[in-house]
Formats: C-alpha cells, structure tokens, sequence
C-alpha cells in the first residue's frame, strides 16, 4: 500500500495519534498530551504498526509498591514496633502485650520469633515480657524495613535499581504477608517506519473521509466531495449465529426425500400404543422376553387401552394360538386379551407399518410405505445406550415381491445415505422370515457397522392384518448410528445435549 | 440374546474338519448366529432365540458341519427301550407335564460336565424363559431306584438334603435359604405345593424349579449314565427341551433310551426323536427368494440346513423347535444359498411418493420459526415430574412410567416449555440473546383414545434476553399465526409460571390452542436464570385440524 492508501484507511483514533507521533516516544506520553484512553491508544498504535506505519516494542519493568497490610503497617506501624512500644514502659505478661499492641495471635508468634531471635525482649522470672538494651535501641531506631516501607509510599521503586540496604529490606518484606508486592510495569515504546516517516509529513484532515454512509449524505450528495475510509477487511469480525432446524432433523429430512424419490408414502402414528400393536399383531409371543420389564417401557396410569375390532383381534389370537389360517403352529398356549391391552412405548416404528397394513384394501396394492420416528426401550444412558432412538421404517407391500428385491431397496437406501457398500447377515425376529442384518461399509473407518434389522413379514402377520397372503418386504435400522457417524459424535448423549454453542457451530447436513 | 462360549477344539472335532480363522469366522456368521469373537480356543457367539438346539458345542457343531457341507442330510437318533417309567401325579398342576430319558455310555470330563452345565443354564433361561415355563435336571441314573413318582407335595412336609447343602432341611425354607430358591422364588408365585421327583425307595431327586437334592448327587467323572427330566407348562415346550438335551448327548457319545410317562389318562413314550413332516412346494420358495431354484437344488439346500426329505416332504429334526410354517424352511433356503448370493434387485413397479401432510404442515410451522432466527433443539420425550409441575409453579396431571429407569426420566412429557426451561439453565454461559424453538410429542390422559392418553405435537418457543417481554412473546405468536393465515384471538390468563397479567391464551374458532407470557422471576429462579424470558406454546396438531376453517382468503 502507498502513503496516500494508507491514509485512507486510517480509522479515527489512528488519525487521533497521528500527530503525535513525531513528539512522542511512548503510549504513556500520547495519553498524556491527547487524553484519550489507554486502550484506545494502544489499539491504534497496534493497527498502526499493522500497516508498518512503525514499529512497536514492549518493555517490561519490574517495581516495588505497597500492599494491603504495606499501607496499613505504615499507618500504625510494623508488629514487632507495636509489640516492642508495648514494654517501652513496663514488662507485661503476654496477654496484655497482645491487648496493649492490638496483635492478632499469629502477628504475636511472629513477634516473638524475631524479637527473641534479634535479642530484643526476654522472659522475667514472673512469666513477664521485658524489654532488654537491644530492644531499647530497636525502639528508638528505624528498622531499614520501615525506611524502606516509606520510600515505597513516595512511589514504585523498580526492582533493578534497588540499593544495597532496599535489597536486605526487600528481601525480608517479601517473605511476610502482602506488605509489598511486585508489580510488571508495561511501556510501550513506538518507532517510525520510513513509510510513518513520509506519512506525518501530509497533510490530510481527519474530517476530510466518511466512516459510516449515513442517509444524510446520500440525500445532500455530500459524499461526493469526501473519500470513503478504507477498512482493513482482511481483519477479524464478531460471529453471527443464524436461526436453524436441529442437526437430527437436518438428517432426517434428507432420508426422507430419499424414501419419496423411490416412491414411498409417509407414514405417521402416535409413540403410545397397545400391547397389541406393538407385539401382538408382529406375532411376538406374550411370553417373549421383550415384553418384560426390563426392556420396555410400561404406563403407569392408564396402564392399558381398548383393543380394536372383534375381527382382528380373533384373527390375532388364532394367529398367536395356532397359526389362524395360514398354516403355521403358532406358539400354542392361550393368547390374553389382557396382556395385549397393556399400554407400551413404542419399541419399534414397525408398528406404524402394522397400523397400515391393517388399513390397507386389496386395491390399494402394490403399495409402499415408510416412516421415521421414536422408539424406547428401558435402558440406563450411557455413551453408547439412550433410552430413545431413531429409526427408519420401511414396508413394501406387492405381490410379486421378493428377497431380492428387500435387498435391492435397501442396498440403494443407504447408498443415498452415503454408503455406497452393504451386507446382509442372517438374523431372527418373531415378526420376519427371512430376517436380516445390514451392515454398511464405513468409508472412513474402514469397517462394517451394523446398522439394523430388515425381513419379509410372517404370515402369521400378514394374514390376520390384511386378509390375504402377500410378501411384506419391511425394514427399520435405527437411523442415530447414520447421524453420529456423519458427525462424528462418539457418545450418543451429545443428540439431545442441546449445547447453544454446539447448536450454532454444527455445520449443515451436506449431501 | 444368550451368549454361549463354545471351547473350539471340541467344536471342531465334532465338526471333523479345522477352517481358516477367516473363513470359520465368516462361515459362522453367515449361518445365522452373531459372531462375538474368536479368542484363543473360546468361540464366543450369540446364538438367535429360536435356535437353542445351536446352544451347545454338539448342536452348534452339527449344524455348523451341514452348512459347510462337511456332513449334510438328516440326523438320525435311534433310542432303545429303558422300560423304566414316571408315574405323574394328578396333583402337579402348576407344572402339569414332564419328559424324561435316559443316555447311556457317557464318558465326563471336566470339560464336558462345564458343557452340560452351560447348555442347561442356557436353554433354562431362553427355551424355558428363566425357568417360567419350562425346567431341567440331570442326575447320574445308577443311583435312582425306577419307577419314579412327579408329584406336588406341600414344602413343609418333605425334608431333603438341597445340592450344596451338608444337613437336610424342610422344603419350605428352599426359598429362603438355597440360592437357586431366592433367584427363581418369583417363577412359583401363588403355588400352594411344588412339584418333587420321588424314587421308589421315597428319595427326592429335586425340588422344583429350585434345586436338585444331594442325595442323588451330581454329574462327576465317574457319571457314565445319565437321568434328564425336563418339567413345565407347555407340552411341547418339554418335550423339546428332552430333544435338545438328548440330541446332544447322543451326538457326544451317549445312547438314547427312552422311558414311559404315565399320566392318569395315557402314556406317553419320551423322547420321540421322529422327524416332523412338512409340506415341500419350490414354487413358494421361488417366489420368496427371487430364485428359479429346482427341486433337487432346493432339497440340496435344505440338507445343508440339516433337514431331510422324503416324497414331497421335508422332515424336520426333533430339535428344531422354530420352525411353525413353511417359510422358516425359506429362510434356512436363503441360509443355505448364502445371503451373499443374492442378487439384489429394485422391483419396477410403480408407486406414487407422498408426504404426509401433517408432516409437511410442521416442517412449514419450523421454516417460520428458523426464519425468524430461532435455533431448534430437541428433547426426551421422557422427564421428571417435578420439572414439569413445581419447578413451573404450576400443577399439571403428568403421566407417569411404570418402570423408570432414573428419577430424572420417570414421566411422560405433558407440555413443552419445561423441555425449554432445562436448555436454557444448561446453557447460561453462551452468549446471550438465545433464541430456541421445539415441535414435540405431548401426553395427556384422554378417555376417548385408543390408549386413554392423547398426543399432540406442540410447538414452543423461548426468547431469552435483556430485554425480553410478554410484547416480544406476542409478537412471534402472531407473526407465525399470521403466517398460517390462522384467525386467532388472545384472552387475558393467568398461569402460576408467569408474571400475572403478563400471560395470554390463544383462541381459534373458539377453541384454546396455546398460550404464551412473560416467564415469572421465581420460575426463572427456580431454573437458575438471571435472564428475562418469555415464550409461546401452541398446538400444532390442533392448528392443522381447524387449518381449514379459519383460512383467512386475502
């Protein structure tokens, strides 16, 4: 940048220093010929020397100035003074010394330390304190403790300049409490540059740039006669945090775009649910361990509700009883109205996909569906467990549909999603056959991570719900190991830890 | 999931051929079970509910050998007669069915007695649902005097020595004193008697569900023949317990045979190891799997899965308590094929997407919201009850869980500003003014739903700031009913979390669909806030259903 570009960019307290700077060697000096703060000083020699205007250099100087009980002591002077007073007429037994002289008891330990150590006070026979020749010669003598003390009311003495007998008294002052203390005096010093050299000599006047383009200036075209300021935009600025959707929810209205790209329905229900819904008609026995306590969350009040028509609730119990019509064993026993009524949290969306099945007429097929929402399941939180989590489900409904094509769906989700590379691992669940395990391939991490269940619904689910046999080919991976890996969040709490800060920063969802 | 550590030696052997790590690893995946890890000889592996003949190293090995092919088909187990009988009492009610037998020629080890000891606690826990429904014991049989009574006595008077124990002790205090007896105590609520195994010389063999008795003894090296009952509620559920058990035992050396079960109306020969017959139709297996697979290729499948067939029927083993219909044999076809052969396809079929409008309508409701500079967050679902009432100053009726697992996280979210309240005390060090808004689900009783509680989806926001306001509150009431083309009307409320006269309730075609207000000191001290806040609620899920009626039309 030339001078003139200089000049120009010069903010206003810059141009406050400006002609001082010929005069001045120091920030000190300038505050005292402008009267403008130190802050705004230094801020303007900093900027200054930014633009290498001049050059800036800190020195720093250690000094020796008063402390609290410094200031006090000089008012009613030193302990071992008042303590030393106290005998000038008489010997006295401890206690009334400590009372005469005002002492607190761990000033009269100290006391009797030194004043015992110098040989300035002794023991009378009587348990008295006396005063002995030397402690007569201490009382009418200032210590060089106390010389030194009132120099340092008269102003800071730096450290490096200290003579022979400040050094001794510095030396025992600082190891007694907050009499003196030592304090780091900066001065900045400033030398022109040849370019801050050239600069002072022009003349341009502060009032000559606009700072702010006010509408003042743009009604009376006065701006033309003036020259903008010109900023420093390389220099940094105060963060602004816009308002925006949770990173979760970011992440799920992507996938659910992928899902409508291939043509799937939404499907929505509420968290709540009976036993029926959610174990019952996906064939899950009444005796299955998942239906514990310890698994699932359970209502207090209302513990249970009312169970849908006679119909689907005979077919469901044949089912559970032995297989309804389609063939199946079933798991034998009695089936409990009771039990199904129980009210649960839901562990699964898959019993959104239920609830829709259960809707759905012949006509209406072949027919997909999907959905994203909130399961439970009772669990202590910890980095890895969260007693709620996402999931994504999925249900196609078509009479030719097959295995290939349940692994062709979800190849091609999680594709979207990132994961260009899927496997599928047998697995068990009361509700499909076959199941399935999917593992996606990290491309990060070089690893396979195990992303959730998938099948073909039973027919002992099918049956009872739609009326018919047909393949259902239906899915729900969790959907917060997708989130937590494109985040790379390791301790699941982190999802609902609802950090303002963390809000703010997260980057956006960019796929 | 039951997870079984399998000793890979025995494993092997049984299966009679030794894999590469790599390929025993991924061959044991593939076949269907969760593989933990491969430490030195522990194959550590959760074996899938409704497999637990696969619990044991025997089991786990032959089904393992017909998947890689080294010993395909039907299992075969022949039995003998014992002529030995249990003569099962009316009494035994609460556990109405047994099934016995007898396997001889065994020979124990350390080792083997650890694996049967594993596959009984295993199969108990799973198969027998923690004892509930079914129960199991073994014993060496030299020491049992034939014929053997199942009868329900009441505790107090029977005495016997319990295993473990060095001086008899009256039944009743089983409960107390037996570990087995405190562990399982709740498997016999309400029985008034329980069911005991008596010799002909009047010795207990055991006590059920507990404990056997030290009497009879345990399995030890010298054990060459051996008794099993298996005692629960579900006759099938026993009898298949008995097959996993003697399956295994057979296929570790020993000999089946068979004893008599006399109840007071039939008797029933125990185990029957016969092959069940299933239907075969390839047409249904091709149509599940995408495949155009033949007859003799899918029989080749089934075998590798262990089944046998025979004119038009697949036989199933005695072991296999999870297959109820046809399509379990699908799946063990899939297995077989391998999951890995499939080629995947996309159906072309055509569907129409759609979004549901509720949903739609609510990413609209937040658009509004983030737009106006607000943050979203999200919240459980699940939280305490004091935050919800005392700690606003106000009563509401909360719903609370059954089982909670924490006293922060015991009731059922009723409304939403305390989710708010919670985010901002955690957040008192960031820079202020925050701005943050949440849609989330709500519970409340409601005798007309299914489940006599209502959701409804409530959208709230906070403004927390120097200087805000109930005038900033309404604001963005107003500016989001606006937006809505929502025709609204506020009336004066009171509400214990704000500053009286400084709340307002909004109305919409005469019906009250949130609130909003100036948030009382107190309540701000409550949450440990130095900052002024205020808020509105509204119900979204109420807004989308009167959308229609009050469309202002410009």
């Amino acid at each position: 940048m030339d001078v003139r570009q200089i000049m120009e960019s010069l903010h206003p307290l810059e141009r406050k220093v400006l002609p001082h700077l010929s005069s001045c060697k120091t920030a000190q000096e300038i505050v005292e010929k402008t009267g403008m703060l130190d802050i705004e000083v230094i801020r303007a020699l900093q900027w200054l020397s930014n633009k290498k205007v001049l050059e800036l250099q800190t020195l720093e100087e250690e000094s020796v100035v008063l402390d609290t009980f410094g200031v006090q002591a000089l008012d009613a002077g030193l302990p071992e003074r008042r303590f030393l007073s106290a005998l000038a007429k008489a010997p006295l037994t401890l206690l009334d010394v400590k009372k005469k002289a005002a002492l607190s008891d761990e000033e009269v330990n100290v006391c009797i330390g030194t004043l015992r150590g110098k040989a300035a006070i002794a023991f009378g026979a009587d348990k008295k304190i006396l005063l002995t020749e030397q402690g007569k010669n201490f009382l009418e003598k200032e210590s060089l403790e106390e010389q030194f003390l009132k120099k340092l009311v008269k102003g800071s003495v730096p450290v490096a300049k200290l003579v022979d007998e400040q050094r001794f008294a510095f030396d025992q002052l600082k190891k007694r409490k907050q009499l003196i203390k030592v304090s780091v005096a900066k001065t900045i010093i400033f030398t022109l540059t040849t370019s801050g050299r050239n600069m002072i000599k022009q003349d341009i006047k502060a009032t000559d740039f606009i700072e702010i383009l006010s509408p003042e200036f743009l009604k009376s075209g006065e701006w033309k006669n003036k020259t903008f300021r010109r900023y420093d935009i390389t220099s940094n600025v105060p963060q602004v945090h816009g308002g925006k959707h949770h990173f979760i929810n970011q992440a799920i209205e992507y996938a659910r775009q992928v899902w409508l790209d291939m043509g799937f329905q939404e499907m929505d229900g509420p968290i709540l649910n009976t036993s029926f819904w959610n174990f019952d008609a996906l064939f899950v026995a009444q005796d299955h361990p998942v239906r514990d306590m310890q698994d699932t969350f359970f209502i207090k009040d209302p513990s249970s509700g009312k169970l849908p028509d006679k119909k689907l609730v005979a077919a469901i119990k044949g089912s559970h009883e032995g297989g309804f019509t389609t063939g199946s064993k079933g798991w034998g026993g009695m089936w409990s109205e009771e039990d199904a009524k129980r009210n649960v949290l839901r562990t699964h969306t898959t019993v959104l996909s239920v609830k829709t099945i259960a809707s759905l007429k012949k006509t209406d097929l072949p027919a997909k569906f999907f959905a994203f929402g909130k399961c439970f399941r009772n669990e202590t939180v910890d980095w890895s467990h969260l007693f709620e989590f996402n999931q994504t489900e999925g249900i196609v409904i078509d009479p030719n549909a097959n295995f290939r094509h349940l692994l062709g769906y979800l190849k091609q989700f999680f594709a979207k999603m990132g994961f260009s590379q899927a496997r599928f691992r047998p697995a068990y669940f009361p509700y499909t056959e076959p199941s399935v395990e999917i593992d996606v391939f990290h491309p990060v991490h070089k690893k396979w991570v195990e992303l959730g269940g998938a099948g073909i619904f039973r027919p002992e689910v099918v049956v009872p719900l739609l009326g018919i046999d047909v393949p259902v080919l239906a899915w729900g991976p969790g959907f917060d190991r997708i989130i937590t890996e494109y985040y790379k969040i390791t301790d699941l709490r982190e999802l609902y830890k609802n950090d303002i800060k963390q809000l703010r920063d997260t980057r956006a969802w960019l796929k | 999931m039951p997870t079984v550590t399998l000793n890979k030696e025995v494993f092997e052997k049984m299966v009679g051929k030794k894999l590469p790590l790599e390929e025993l690893k991924d061959r044991i995946s593939m076949l269907g079970t969760d593989l933990e890890k491969i430490e030195g000889n522990d194959i550590v592996v959760e074996v899938f509910p409704n497999r637990p003949d696969m619990l044991s190293e025997a089991g786990f090995a032959r089904a393992f050998s017909s998947f890689i092919k080294q010993k395909t088909g039907l299992r075969t187990y022949k039995t003998k007669k014992s002529g030995f009988k249990v003569l099962v009492d009316k009494s035994v009610t609460m556990r109405p069915y047994t099934a016995c037998a007898i396997i001889k020629n065994l020979k124990f080890d350390d080792e083997r007695i650890r694996q049967v000891m594993q596959i009984q606690e295993k199969l108990a826990k799973t198969h027998g649902r923690n004892r509930k429904k079914s129960a199991y014991g073994l014993y060496p049989s030299k020491a049992i005097s034939f014929p053997l009574s199942y009868v329900a006595k009441d505790s107090q008077k029977v005495m016997f020595q319990p295993l473990g124990f060095d001086k008899k002790i009256v039944a009743s205090q089983v409960e107390e004193l037996h570990p087995k007896g405190k562990e399982y105590k709740s498997v016999a609520k309400g029985w008034k008697k329980y069911p005991f195994f008596i010799d002909a010389k009047e010795n207990v063999l055991c006590m059920l569900p507990y404990t056997n008795s030290h009497d009879t003894g345990k399995i030890d090296e010298r054990t060459t023949d051996v008794f099993v009952e298996c005692t629960g509620n579900d006759f099938e559920n026993v009898s298949f317990a008995l097959n996993i058990l003697a399956t295994m035992l057979a296929d570790m050396g020993g000999e089946i045979y068979t004893i008599d079960i006399v109840y007071p109306d039939k008797t029933v020969t125990m185990p029957n190891l016969e092959p069940k017959k299933m239907m075969f139709d390839v047409s249904y297996i091709n149509k599940y799997l995408g495949l155009q697979l033949s007859d003799k290729e899918c029989v080749a499948y089934l075998e590798r899965m262990g089944y046998g067939y025979e004119k038009g029927h697949v036989l199933v083993p005695a072991y296999r308590v999870d297959i109820l219909h046809p399509i379990d044999l699908v799946e063990d076809i899939a297995i077989a094929y391998g999951y890995e052969n499939f080629a995947e396809e996309i159906p072309n079929v055509m569907t129409i997407a759609r979004q549901n409008p509720f949903e739609v309508y609510k990413k609209k409701v937040a658009e509004m919201m983030v737009g106006l500079g607000f943050l979203e967050t999200k919240s459980y679902h699940i939280m305490s009850k004091e935050n919800q009432t005392a700690r606003m100053n106000i009563q509401v009726d909360v719903i609370e869980l059954a089982n909670s697992v924490s006293v922060e996280h015991h009731s059922m979210r009723a409304w939403m500003l305390p989710s708010m309240m919670q985010i901002l005390t955690i957040n008192t060090h960031h820079e202020y003014p925050q701005r943050i808004f949440e849609m989330g689900t709500t519970f409340r009783k409601n005798a007309k739903m299914e489940t006599n509680v209502e959701e409804g989806d409530i959208l709230c926001t906070v403004s927390c700031h120097a200087g805000a306001n109930v005038t900033e509150a309404k604001q963005m009431l107003d500016y989001l009913m606006r937006m809505l083309g929502m025709q609204y009307e506020v009336h004066a409320a009171d509400n214990g979390c704000c500053i009286p006269g400084r709340c307002g309730k909004v109305m919409v075609g005469g019906k009250e669909v949130g609130f909003f207000g100036e948030l009382h000191p107190q309540v701000l001290a409550n949450w440990n806030l130095e900052m002024p806040a205020c808020f509105f609620e509204v119900d979204v899920s109420a807004l989308f259903g009167l959308r229609k009626i009050s469309v202002v039309s410009y």
